[in-house]
């Protein structure tokens, strides 16, 4: 048995999905007992969700003066202390944009190991398997020392529920903010989109989609699929999509229920991206595409006529599921 | 300014990797920059070029065949380079930042150092960090701006949802780089030329007094992921296919 912390990932006060899945990896066989560190959000808010799934101690961690948000380093401090004041050794996130982030800082203060990207931890002999060239090939890792850092790929494990009653316990660490690096502002980018390394679905244009523009098939569809809509490199040197919608070896490692991919040749580079999907569905016109030969699913068509009928038949089936 | 730029040479990411022996692969595969260290390569020759002084030091640790990654970035600008000798294609993160740390103190003092916002070989993510660490420099990842002004840097990150974050940071710093950051030039024949007659030092990594016997990370095996079969093949019209689809993807594959 160990005690193994959970650093949980909130968007105003709100749980993200994909903490659950990390959780659910932290309670190996069972036995482990589940600490969640909850920063910068309200930990009485997180905990209903989080007890769902077999958290028992929820700590909330504070800072005397300013908040956190403006200092990723003072939130490492500050769960680095946590980590020590309540012996806990092991640390398991999210490889997300944040998660990456703020693991390498504890990792760095700690001194300790970390693995990032990963898609299987076995803590008890200190092993991970995680991605190597972009999801080319899986290596197996050994982490040695007294600490034990990991992040997972989001949507890497299935989240299971194990029902218990969490109690919430306020830490407040002494750190203090080194002060060399402050955040001044987050330029958002568009509302409401699903981000594409956590999203459940994902649809992605090639270089056939022509323009910017003609990506608003594939969101009109992506938002009946709760989708995140991706993009070929191609797509993106063409100056059709934005660098942070790139899926494959130079842009994003993704892991989604389902892919579908529209215009897509099958390049080595975007399938070491997205290989580890559960589902691929391939669409294009070419009936040769090298994509047919490693997916799920082929539809061989023009994309700007099976993307409006996907999406005609999504809604008519949403509506006789409802 | 002083500019150090930690470059790692790895297999082009068009390559297939062959896995040799259980946790190897096979290294006759074509080896490039790593394509996120280009952009702080350029970044820092643009800086220099702009400023009209300063020198741009390319560091790599990695095998003797790396030397062709320092004499890559020298083509584009760069003034000179070190390579930290290793025996190894995947050094821990820790070792990896320890070194380059020394290298550089050796060397000379840095205002800005740049490495790629990861490796696309091991992809550990972490040498920035840990290198900064090492340092007691503040240090920033996915970085796609840099403006230097009053002795501080003012980068754009990006966080996901194609929403960025602003940070301002002290320098000396550190800077993991991602593509958007600007767009790295192509070495002209002559550059490639002059590139062979710059300085690279070479130190053996044990010559910097590290112990390299126990790292706290060690890969154990490389597995290939298993590629899946072709696929099958939806008949009829689109509206026919499509319907077949949804249909898959709710009853047989439960994903919607």
């Amino acid at each position: 048995m160990a005690k193994i912390g959970v650093l949980i990932e909130t968007t105003e006060n709100e749980v993200k999905a994909t903490n659950f899945g990390v959780i659910t990896a932290a309670r190996g066989q069972g036995g482990n007992e589940i600490y969640a560190f909850v920063l910068n959000a309200d930990a009485d808010a997180c905990k209903e969700v989080l007890q769902e799934y077999g958290v028992r101690k929820i700590i909330e961690i504070s800072v005397g003066g300013a908040g956190l948000a403006s200092s990723p380093d003072f939130k490492a401090k500050a769960l680095a202390d946590a980590m020590k004041n309540y012996n806990i050794t092991y640390l398991f996130g999210l490889s997300s944009a944040v998660g990456r982030d703020l693991l390498a800082r504890v990792a760095a203060v700690l001194g300790a190991p970390l693995a990032l990207d990963c898609v299987c931890v076995n803590p008890a002999d200190r092993t991970v398997i995680k991605s190597h060239f972009s999801g080319k090939t899986f290596a197996t890792i050994k982490l040695s020392g007294d600490y034990f850092i990991c992040g997972i790929r989001p949507n890497a494990i299935d989240a299971l529920a194990e029902p218990c009653d969490a109690e919430v316990l306020p830490y407040r660490s002494s750190a203090g903010d080194p002060g060399r690096l402050v955040v001044k502002e987050v330029k958002q980018g568009k509302a409401g989109s699903v981000d594409l390394t956590e999203a459940d679905i994902i649809i992605t244009g090639g270089r056939p989609m022509g323009s910017a523009d003609n990506y608003k098939i594939l969101e009109v569809c992506a938002d009946v699929l709760g989708a995140a809509v991706g993009a070929s490199r191609a797509a993106v040197d063409a100056g059709y999509a934005l660098h942070s919608m790139q899926v494959g070896q130079t842009g994003k490692t993704v892991s989604p229920k389902l892919y579908i991919g529209c215009g897509l040749s099958g390049s080595v580079q975007h399938f070491a991206g997205m290989k580890t999907s559960k589902v691929i569905v391939a669409v294009n016109t070419d009936k040769d595409a090298p994509i047919f030969n490693k997916c799920d699913y082929g539809l061989v068509g023009d994309l700007f006529e099976v993307v409006p009928v996907l999406t005609e038949v999504l809604k008519e089936t949403k509506a006789i599921g409802s | 300014m002083q500019i150090y730029v930690c470059v790692k040479h790895v297999p082009d990411t068009a390559a297939n990797i062959r896995v040799v022996g259980g946790d190897t692969f096979d290294e006759s595969c074509k080896f490039v920059v790593n394509p996120y260290d280009e952009y702080g390569v350029e970044e820092a020759v643009q800086i220099v070029e702009r400023e009209g002084e300063g020198e741009v030091v390319i560091v790599t640790v990695g095998k003797e065949p790396a030397i062709a990654a320092i004499r890559s970035a020298l083509s584009v600008g760069a003034n000179r380079g070190i390579l930290i000798k290793t025996d190894h294609q995947f050094l821990d993160s820790t070792l990896t930042s320890q070194a380059i740390k020394r290298a550089i103190e050796r060397d000379g003092k840095p205002d800005l150092i740049f490495t790629g916002k990861q490796s696309v070989d091991s992809e550990g993510m972490q040498t920035h960090f840990r290198l900064a660490a090492a340092f007691d420099m503040p240090v920033a990842t996915d970085v796609v701006d840099l403006k230097i002004s009053d002795g501080k840097a003012i980068v754009e990150r990006e966080i996901g949802r194609g929403s960025r974050e602003v940070v301002e940071m002290s320098m000396p710093c550190v800077l993991g780089v991602t593509r958007g950051l600007n767009d790295p030039r192509y070495a002209k024949l002559p550059d490639v030329m002059k590139a062979k007659r710059k300085e690279v030092k070479e130190i053996d990594i044990t010559d910097l007094g590290l112990d390299i016997s126990a790292p706290a990370t060690k890969l154990v095996e490389l597995k290939s992921v298993p590629e899946r079969g072709p696929a099958q093949m939806l008949q009829g019209g689109t509206r026919e296919m499509v319907e077949e689809l949804v249909s898959a993807f709710k009853e047989e594959e439960k994903v919607i």
